[in-house]
């Protein structure tokens, strides 16, 4: 027998983890899924039984993120508590850790639309369609954002590594 | 052979071409070392992703996510706390023993298999009887009742539900998993017809919410109450049976 109760249960772990990487903070993030399940259970009837609850609860969390970043809720781009002014001599060599921090630090600099759809599809692994419909955009677009983002994303962490190049200028 | 585009390239990086198309992106990736790198950093950068953030899947749900239901049902304040209670479950939308603990979840399964499917199965073989769908039919109502109660070694009732338009036509003993349960058939102008189904359950005797649970076109409310359990079952919609379910929670509940 299927329980809805148990099914939502059983999400909350993969939206704590989005969650956590769209919003870098901690105590925000799981704000947000909080905010997302109280949405979830007023808007239950919304529900088709049968369709993606997967795909539904992370549509009800991308709506309650974008009216967030709207009203000024939460920043557009987040600097996580680590983050600090480069250093030199400190990034001389690439490590994980560093490249590590270096990722969660870019991941926070994206646009949120193109944050949204690097997570959703590298993290979340939903698919191309299934992100166009949480984020109610043509798959083009998703396609679109989605090379961008990662472009964008690539570029920020290469920057991070390079600042004897940034000095120069 | 289709030109190599963008989407493939992402599509790659996801695992998500079939082996022919990804042959062919290799093909092109060992030919273009630039693209190959891109490439790779975004691979990269998708496992360190999952290598960060993975570890939050393991995490226990903090305690403070369960829903604020007082906030979202105000008015129950002023009804007495049980049945408040049970409705303040069911304006979470029916999902019910919401609990995030693993020995309250697995109670709640547990619950389901102890009554809401035996429940539904015997709603599902006798209610589409024609012929037979009780035992003892209405005629005798005080008998049944009787009967009924002393087999489960406690006293039942029969819920009054003529004002929501079901008539009481019998019942039945049933075989549960701990002993003997009772079903109560009615069946309402239409012809359409719902159980409740009552067995003991002494093995677990706190007082539960409002439960949902469906298959096949059978909708069930199930709950725990005073050491019975209950299960209403029908093939009407979920609003409509829950309206009955409040009624016989009422009437059991003066």
């Amino acid at each position: 027998m299927q329980e809805l109760n148990e099914t939502i249960e059983a999400h909350i772990p993969r939206l704590r983890r989005y969650a956590r990487a769209l919003l870098g903070d901690h105590v925000r993030a799981d704000d947000l899924v909080q905010d997302t399940l109280e949405r979830a259970c007023r808007k239950w009837r919304l529900w088709r039984r049968g369709s993606d609850l997967r795909a539904w609860l992370f549509t009800l969390m991308h709506n309650v993120f974008v009216n967030q970043v709207r009203t000024r809720k939460v920043a557009e781009s987040w600097l996580p508590l680590h983050e600090q002014t480069e250093e030199p001599a400190a990034r001389a060599t690439q490590d994980d850790g560093l490249e590590l921090r270096d990722l969660m630090s870019a991941i926070g600099r994206l646009p949120p639309e193109f944050r949204e759809v690097v997570l959703l599809i590298g993290l979340e692994q939903l698919s191309y369609a299934e992100v166009a419909q949480v984020l109610n955009i043509p798959l083009g677009t998703v396609m679109s954002r989605l090379a961008r983002g990662r472009e964008r994303l690539r570029v920020l962490i290469a920057q991070a590594n390079t600042p004897a190049l940034r000095r120069v200028k | 052979m289709k030109p190599i585009s963008e989407n493939d390239l992402q599509a790659y990086v996801d695992a998500r071409l079939d082996v022919g198309r990804r042959a062919e992106v290799e093909a092109y990736l060992a030919r273009h070392p630039d693209t190959a790198e891109r490439i790779a950093a975004y691979r990269r950068h998708n496992e360190m992703l999952h290598a960060l953030l993975d570890p939050t899947l393991n995490e226990p749900i903090p305690e403070g996510m369960l829903p604020r239901h007082t906030r979202t049902a105000p008015m129950l304040l002023s009804r007495p706390w049980r049945y408040a209670a049970v409705l303040g479950w069911l304006l979470l939308g029916g999902i019910g023993g919401w609990t995030l603990h693993a020995t309250h979840a697995a109670a709640g399964r547990d619950l389901s298999v102890r009554l809401a499917q035996p429940a539904a199965i015997a709603h599902a073989v006798y209610a589409a009887e024609v012929r037979h769908p009780v035992e003892v039919g209405v005629g005798q109502e005080a008998h049944l009742v009787s009967w009924l109660s002393k087999r489960l070694g406690q006293p039942l009732h029969t819920p009054n539900l003529t004002a929501l338009g079901y008539q009481l036509i019998g019942g039945r003993l049933l075989p549960a998993d701990n002993g003997p349960a009772a079903q109560f058939m009615y069946q309402d102008q239409r012809g359409r017809r719902l159980t409740l189904y009552v067995r003991t359950d002494k093995k677990d005797e706190r007082e539960t919410a409002f439960r949902f649970a469906q298959e096949d076109g059978i909708s069930v409310f199930y709950w725990v109450d005073h050491s019975l359990g209950y299960a209403l079952s029908g093939e009407i919609n979920r609003a409509a049976l829950l309206r009955v379910a409040n009624a016989v929670y009422q009437q059991l509940n003066p």
